[in-house]
């Protein structure tokens, strides 16, 4: 299995704080591997650096053999690497289908002048930009609310919004995360059923969550982390079972892991 | 519903033919060019979300290019270095205030880039500012005070056969009517474009927007270079129309005018520069046919800018549309073009 | 030199008001992040306060000066509460639209009520100035000094030794967090703007009778504070201070030596320039941008 990712040897500082310290793993090419770990162990600030929006304070982030480090998150997109984001992140003031449409930014390459000049060459890509944004809607299950405002959806729908928006930017490898928080057990079912359909598209997934339950149901392995470094990696059996982890955890998340 | 557009314009086209009066015809053409300004305001306040506030800066670099152009001048650049240009035809000169105030909007879609929020807003109106001062100071090229007059106006056409002259009212008039026609549609094809969800992606959520690819920096140059160039195409108009310009083209209050106009129309529409042009290019003619005093009537537009602010944050057209619809939206949602739907499978 | 020295002379006491003018700002802006267009118009009001209690009521010119003071703190208190209160959480565009709307109000109002033409006001210092070896000072400009240092020594005072300035400075470093250990938002906002409002009209009350005294007179104060503002740092008093000698400096040198005309062009390129370089400002208490 070649690997997709390399993440070697980071460490992310936030003021005096080293949020992540000499992290270094890899993810595989078609894989689904979750980073779990407490509040604050660092997961949110690894997306961050790998996607451009953080500066890290040392170490090498390689996509296919390309450096991530230095590049704007909008550059890193268009390579194929796409994120959602922790808090609930939409477009609120547009539709859901005006969502999707900003989603497919990377699909479509107008020039301006074309553009302005009104050549045809634009209508007709606009109208397979339209075709492409309901077959995203359609993946997800949302069509039935094209039309409606993002700010009124239930927040279930908003989350699956969300990673419309992401899928439809084509990524080859897809950062989640914590996409399932604040859903209810049915809705968390839907969306590992909705992940594995992601899967069959070929692209290779990294997920932040905490949902034991799903975390162990989707991944092919788990990597924990615990205060900037990572403690454990393997199977998602081995990591359940790992003492490390468990100290780590403590308590309600090991009960509820275990059902 | 274009029935009623081609009705409009040709209600627009028809006006000069019946209206006698000059001074209405006078005031209709500054009204156009306010609104070709407002709408160029639009695109950058209203759709991309960028705060500048100096946005009379490009008008008056329009206005002020396009003049010196087409008069012919002379300046010192250094004690012993003389920089000429002969006059030069006027349309020529229009087109040299258009790329100069493009120009500038490419520098400050630059800057816009690493300097954002609040600063932004500073920095846009230090720039009108400093603009200003050098017009007023630097004499010898734009006459400071004194000002730019004789400015020659607009001739068209093919030497020898004919000529179209923009020296009377109903020729410009129909001159800030077709150009406005023009910028109209230039703009509503930009923001009904990828451009255009680009632009309001990054109004709405900037770092959602990168996160699926888009370029912040493209964008913003982008919309700022459209915005500054129509807001010169304005400028020149109006020097040639009224052929004498000087510093005060640069005042803040008229950057105050157009987002007056934008803000209260409704920012992010396009048919709010429109509503809002109208509304503050007939306001001060109706305030001063009531006889009330200059300073009163402003003291109106500020409370009125404050209090649609507070009751329709989103402008006239905004609320108006929602009121005829019975629901929540905000600005033009980056509309689609005209494919059916397709069914569902 | 002795131009030099002269140019230096009143680049100093020109400084110590434009101190009074950033410090005002950097407390509203930094603290509420308000664009307050207002803050020139406060300058003018001072000023026009100070032609109203000695030039119409025929009022004590030491007595002028505090009363003045008092005013532009009540009305940059009304201001707050009736204008920037509801609009507390709203984005900033907003609030800007609404001080750009009061700030026409009231330069219009003024313009009004006083009528365009320039205001004098007498002041009872004796005209001839204090020579001091090769420069020379009026006593008026003199005086000027004196109690812009003594406002600036107070500005200073109040916001670290007392309790309202504790709470002024909680809340510019977090604002939730001030929130929840009791700090009334509100009132601090209130007393925010106040107190920055008064410190404009003290500028104006002081310069007024130095300068004249007409309607616009406030926009170039306006830009020149968010100069200062910018160039000392958001936040932070003495970055205010310093950032308000510094543009003195540059502009009494640069109307001496360059050409008077862009005397007034030197806070903007300031701006501009340091907006690219140094976003922060000399001497930013919080890195943020925008």
């Amino acid at each position: 299995m070649t690997a997709v990712l390399t993440v070697t040897d980071l460490s992310i500082r936030f003021g005096g704080l080293l949020a992540v310290e000499a992290m270094s793993f890899e993810v595989r090419d078609g894989e689904v591997l979750s980073l779990i770990g407490p509040n604050g162990a660092g997961k949110t600030s690894a997306f961050n650096a790998i996607t451009g929006y953080v500066e890290p304070a040392g170490g090498r982030i390689a996509y296919l053999g390309t450096s991530l480090i230095g590049r704007t998150p909008n550059a890193i997109a268009e390579l194929g690497v796409v994120r959602t984001f922790q808090k609930t992140s939409v477009f609120t003031g547009l539709t859901v289908f005006d969502n999707v449409m900003i989603g497919l930014h990377l699909r479509s390459r107008q020039k301006p002048i074309a553009i302005l000049l009104g050549l045809p060459s634009v209508a007709r890509e606009e109208r397979e930009l339209e075709h492409a944004a309901r077959q995203t809607l359609q993946v997800l299950g949302l069509e039935a609310r094209a039309e409606q405002a993002a700010s009124a959806l239930p927040y279930g729908e908003l989350r699956l919004l969300e990673v419309a928006v992401a899928l439809a930017a084509k990524p080859k490898l897809l950062l989640l995360d914590e996409p399932v928080s604040g859903m209810n057990p049915a809705e968390t079912a839907s969306f590992m059923k909705m992940l594995a359909r992601i899967r069959g598209l070929g692209i290779t997934v990294l997920l932040v969550e905490h949902d034991m339950k799903m975390v162990m149901g989707v991944s092919d392995r788990v990597i924990c982390l615990n205060q900037g470094r990572i403690i454990a990696s393997g199977a998602p059996a081995e990591i359940q079972r790992n003492p490390e982890v468990i100290k780590a955890y403590l308590g309600e998340r090991y009960v509820r892991a275990h059902g | 519903m274009r029935l009623a557009t081609y009705a409009w314009l040709a209600f627009l086209l028809s006006v000069p033919l019946w209206m006698t009066d000059l001074y209405v015809l006078h005031v209709l053409i500054i009204t156009g060019i306010f609104m070709i300004a407002a709408m160029s305001l639009n695109l950058l306040l209203g759709y991309t979300g960028q705060l500048s506030l100096g946005h009379v800066a490009f008008f008056g670099i329009g206005a002020y290019t396009s003049s010196l152009v087409s008069l012919g001048f002379e300046v010192h650049v250094l004690p012993n270095t003389m920089v000429s240009l002969a006059a030069k035809p006027v349309w020529l000169g229009m087109l040299c205030g258009i790329v100069m105030a493009g120009l500038c909007g490419w520098v400050i879609g630059r800057i816009s880039f690493k300097v954002r929020g609040a600063y932004f807003v500073i920095v846009t109106v230090s720039f009108a500012e400093v603009i200003r001062l050098v017009a007023l100071n630097w004499v010898e090229l734009t006459q400071g005070p004194m000002a730019l007059n004789n400015i020659p106006y607009l001739r068209l056409g093919v030497p020898g056969a004919f000529e179209i002259s923009f020296l009377r009212k109903p020729a410009n008039y129909y001159l800030v009517l077709v150009v406005g026609i023009v910028c109209y549609v230039l703009i509503r094809r930009l923001v009904q474009s990828r451009a255009g969800r680009a632009m309001i992606a990054l109004r709405e959520n900037e770092p959602l927007a990168t996160s699926v690819g888009v370029d912040v920096t493209r964008f913003l140059v982008l919309a700022t270079v459209v915005s500054a160039a129509m807001a010169g195409a304005a400028g020149a108009i109006y020097a040639h129309y009224v052929r004498i310009v000087d510093p005060d083209v640069f005042l803040f209050i008229y950057t105050v005018t157009m987002v007056i106009m934008v803000v209260t129309g409704g920012k992010g529409t396009l048919a709010g520069p429109i509503v809002g042009g109208v509304m503050f290019g007939l306001l001060p003619e109706i305030l001063r046919a009531a006889q009330i005093k200059p300073e009163v009537q402003w003291v109106i537009y500020g409370v009125l800018m404050i209090l649609v602010v507070y009751f329709l944050p989103q402008g006239i057209v905004p609320a108006v549309r929602n009121w005829w619809n019975g629901r929540q939206t905000a600005s033009d949602p980056p509309a689609r073009g005209r494919a059916a739907a397709e069914p569902a499978t | 030199m002795d131009q030099l020295l002269q140019h230096a002379l009143n680049a100093l006491i020109l400084g110590g008001t434009y101190a009074l003018l950033g410090i005002g700002l950097t407390l509203i802006f930094g603290i509420m992040r308000v664009v307050n267009f207002t803050h020139g118009e406060l300058y003018a009001f001072g000023a026009y306060m100070m032609y109203m209690w000695v030039m119409v009521l025929g009022a004590n010119f030491y007595l002028a000066l505090p009363l003045a003071v008092l005013l532009g703190v009540v009305l940059g208190g009304i201001i707050e509460i009736v204008l920037l209160r509801r609009l507390r959480g709203a984005d900033i565009d907003t609030t800007m639209l609404v001080m750009i709307g009061a700030w026409i109000a009231m330069q219009n109002s003024e313009q009004f009520v006083w009528s365009g033409v320039a205001k004098s006001i007498d002041t009872p210092f004796p005209s001839s100035p204090l020579v001091l070896g090769a420069v020379s000072v009026s006593w008026n400009r003199l005086f000027v000094f004196v109690v812009a240092l003594a406002l600036i020594a107070g500005s200073y005072a109040m916001i670290n030794r007392t309790k309202l300035g504790k709470a002024m400075r909680a809340t510019f470093q977090d604002r939730e967090t001030a929130a929840l250990m009791g700090v009334k938002i509100d009132t601090i906002h209130t007393a925010t703007f106040a107190i920055g409002s008064g410190l404009a009209a003290a500028a104006g009350a002081l310069l007024g009778p130095v300068f004249v005294v007409y309607p616009t007179m406030g926009d170039l104060a306006s830009l020149k504070a968010f100069a200062i503002v910018i160039l000392g740092g958001l936040g932070s008093i003495p970055g205010a201070t310093i950032g308000g000698f510094i543009l003195a400096f540059m502009e009494e040198l640069g109307a001496g030596y360059v050409s008077s005309g862009y005397r007034d062009a030197m806070g903007f390129l300031l701006i501009i320039a340091i907006l690219l370089i140094k976003p922060t400002g000399l001497f930013a208490q919080k890195e943020r941008i925008g």
